[in-house]
């Protein structure tokens, strides 16, 4: 997994809330055995208009967020439905962090485990970081992960909040399984434990 | 003496392996796993690449659901060229991996969360991990299940564990009793009104209270499925004796002295008396109407006979965009009687309302009706036992006569994966979870309602309130 420790890039509000992940990457795009293509499914229904041409209106679609390295998003997203495919086609196009007040449970570690930041910060903070990043001339910011501090172009630094455990993976790019698996020894003996004392399991 | 627990310290503290932090992350334990074909062919290419093993295949029970089509005679082929490669997919991991597989053609195949109950495959005091958000069902029968991505799935079928977060908890107590018409769907919908569609995210739901205590099994499967339209990454209730009743029969539940030992475990699955929720929730359900969607998230729901809100009342700015949105999308203006909405298909499905009990209060409405002419009316039965069910009590001739089409089952166009998929514009009137923008279809409108109440939506040919038929006991 590719590391996160700085990254720089522009920002895109979506400040909607509750956008779910069939909006994120609709059905059409789940039919693979692979993680192939998901760019292209991305926000389809709202990047691309009926024609098949990109839909200028769309925030990512507009030259200061075309190349968008972050999301800052409204209450809640991600709710739905567990696809990871939402965050793979995040990943396929340039994204590699989200900030917003709350995500859904299941699409937060999906983003975890694909080495996406999910940044959790207050309301206030998320007016003030929407305010300065929807203006196209100060739309790029610094995500600062072993700081844990996001810098705007107006100076404005905002300390946020992470789980160590989380941390630390994401810096190292840690493959979650491997580490696990140095676990085994305890897992077997938890294990033969635990079935032993349900034998109807 | 030892603290009084929560039913949810007592499934995380009996399944932890070991803490990884003093942060409340710990190694948990995984029961059982159920798959299907859509999220779990990058987890098995996983394992491939890496080389691992599955830690224990007869954890895992595999089921082709999401992807298959519901037509009324059954094949073995998918029609389309990404299904057909799921399926073969899935076939060629749970072959090479050990994994049973409910294949398209098996009399037991269905949705995966209606198997699994109804094989037994889940009982009381597990914890239940799957592919799929509406894991949460399991908590009807006091097992702790929630969904996961297909990375998590990779870990689970390499390790039988995750890493896991304990959740803060929430006790929801829902009191009365419900009136005629109005089901265990309507009480979901009303606590999602209630707390909203992230009130209980970062949360464990325990439901309690009369109101519970009263349903039916399968009643309460309704209710914790749809827990995590609220944001709850799972939902359950102290397993009680419906559920040891319920059990009792299933294919796989222990056996003679096993099944009494199984029991005498089971009966101290409950809160302890004084143990301490993070939040506590109230709902009394004595008044509570039959509720519908109006909108394009599972929050956006009022009493059938209510008006379309104005988005002009609503004083947050964010929620009354996100109103305006919905309203715009939805194709209603403010002010308008719901039962006014004409709908163009009504749906009757899905791992939330598909089982018998749900066909049966379909059946009552519609019999010696018909579905009104400019509706187009679909049952997809839960699962092929329940199909095979309904059809032995009579009720598949109920709907064939009364204008609905009798299909296969699979999670059809509750989420549209295969090929029943709504048009733009097309309204329906749904017993699924989800009334996102394109859920069932891009640029299609779906409001949520229980079984009965879509099965009067679908004879009248608009949102109606099922209390205004005389309903056969």
């Amino acid at each position: 997994m590719q590391p996160f420790t700085l990254v720089t890039g522009s920002a895109a509000p979506l400040l909607a809330s509750n956008i779910d992940t069939d909006v994120i990457m609709p059905k059409q795009f789940l039919k693979g055995i692979d993680r192939k293509g998901l760019d292209r499914g991305l926000f389809f229904d709202l990047r691309f208009l009926e024609s098949g041409e990109p839909n200028p209106q769309f925030i990512l679609n507009q030259p200061a967020w075309n190349d968008a390295a972050f999301l800052v998003v409204g209450p809640n997203f991600g709710c739905g439905s567990s696809r990871e495919h939402a965050v793979w086609g995040l990943k396929q196009v340039g994204i590699r962090a989200l900030i917003g007040t709350s995500f859904a449970g299941i699409f937060y570690d999906n983003c975890q485990r694909n080495g996406v930041l999910a940044i959790q910060v207050s309301e206030a903070q998320l007016r003030q970081i929407a305010a300065v990043i929807s203006n196209a001339q100060t739309a790029k910011i610094n995500v600062n992960l072993p700081e844990q501090i996001i810098e705007l172009a107006d100076g404005a630094v905002i300390h946020f909040e992470i789980d160590q455990l989380r941390k630390q993976s994401l810096l190292l790019g840690l493959d979650a399984i491997g580490t696990t698996l140095q676990r085994a020894e305890e897992i077997r003996s938890f294990e033969s434990r635990y079935l032993a004392e349900n034998p109807w399991l | 003496m030892n603290n009084p627990r929560t039913l949810y310290q007592k499934h995380i503290d009996s399944h932890t392996v070991c803490a990884l932090d003093d942060q409340g992350h710990v190694l948990l334990y995984i029961d059982r796993q159920v798959a299907n074909e859509y999220t779990s062919p990058q987890a098995f290419s996983g394992l491939r690449e890496a080389g691992r093993q599955v830690w224990r295949p007869s954890a895992t029970l595999a089921v082709v659901d999401h992807v298959n089509p519901t037509a009324p005679i059954r094949i073995a082929t998918m029609p389309d060229a990404g299904g057909a490669r799921q399926v073969s997919y899935f076939q060629e991991n749970c072959r090479d991996f050990g994994i049973e597989l409910f294949d398209i053609l098996d009399k037991r195949q269905g949705i995966e969360h209606v198997v699994a109950p109804e094989q037994g495959f889940i009982l009381p005091g597990m914890v239940v991990a799957a592919g799929d958000s509406h894991t949460t069902t399991y908590g009807a029968l006091g097992a702790f299940g929630f969904g996961i991505g297909t990375s998590e799935i990779e870990h689970l079928l390499a390790s039988q564990t995750l890493v896991y977060k304990r959740l803060k908890s929430m006790r929801v107590s829902v009191n009365g009793s419900l009136g005629a018409g109005v089901t265990s769907k309507d009480i979901i919908m009303a606590l999602i009104e209630k707390i909203g569609a992230s009130g209980a995210t970062g949360y464990a739901i325990e439901f309690a209270g009369p109101a519970i205590n009263d349903l039916s099994v399968e009643a309460r499967m309704t209710i914790c499925n749809m827990a995590v339209e609220a944001g709850a990454r799972g939902a359950f209730m102290a397993p009680d004796d419906k559920v040891f009743a319920y059990l009792r029969s299933k294919p796989r539940a222990p056996q003679n002295e096993m099944w009494e030992q199984a029991v005498a475990r089971w009966r101290g699955l409950h809160s302890d008396e004084g143990a301490l929720f993070d939040s506590e929730v109230t709902l009394d359900v004595g008044a509570l109407e039959p509720m519908v969607t109006w909108g394009t998230s599972p929050d956006q729901v009022a009493p059938v006979g209510s008006h379309v809100p104005d988005p002009a009342t609503q004083p947050d700015l964010i929620l009354r965009q996100g109103m305006q949105r919905a309203l715009d999308y939805m194709g209603l203006e403010p002010g308008m009687p719901l039962c006014d909405v004409m709908i163009s298909h009504a749906f009757i499905g899905s791992c939330t309302n598909a089982r018998i009990e749900d066909l049966r209060d379909v059946a009552r409405v519609v019999r010696g009706k018909r579905v009104a002419a400019h509706v187009r009316a679909m049952i997809v039965p839960g699962s092929t036992l329940v199909r095979n069910q309904a059809e032995e009590e009579g009720l598949a001739q109920i709907f064939l006569d009364a204008g609905f089409e009798w299909r296969q089952s699979g999670c059809s166009m509750c989420l549209a994966m295969n090929d029943d998929v709504l048009a733009p514009g097309d309204r329906c009137a749904s017993s699924t979870n989800r009334n996102f923008e394109g859920r069932q279809g891009a640029g299609a409108r779906t409001h949520l309602m229980s079984p009965a109440m879509v099965a009067a939506a679908a004879i009248t040919g608009h949102l109606t309130d099922v209390r205004s038929f005389a309903l056969e006991a």
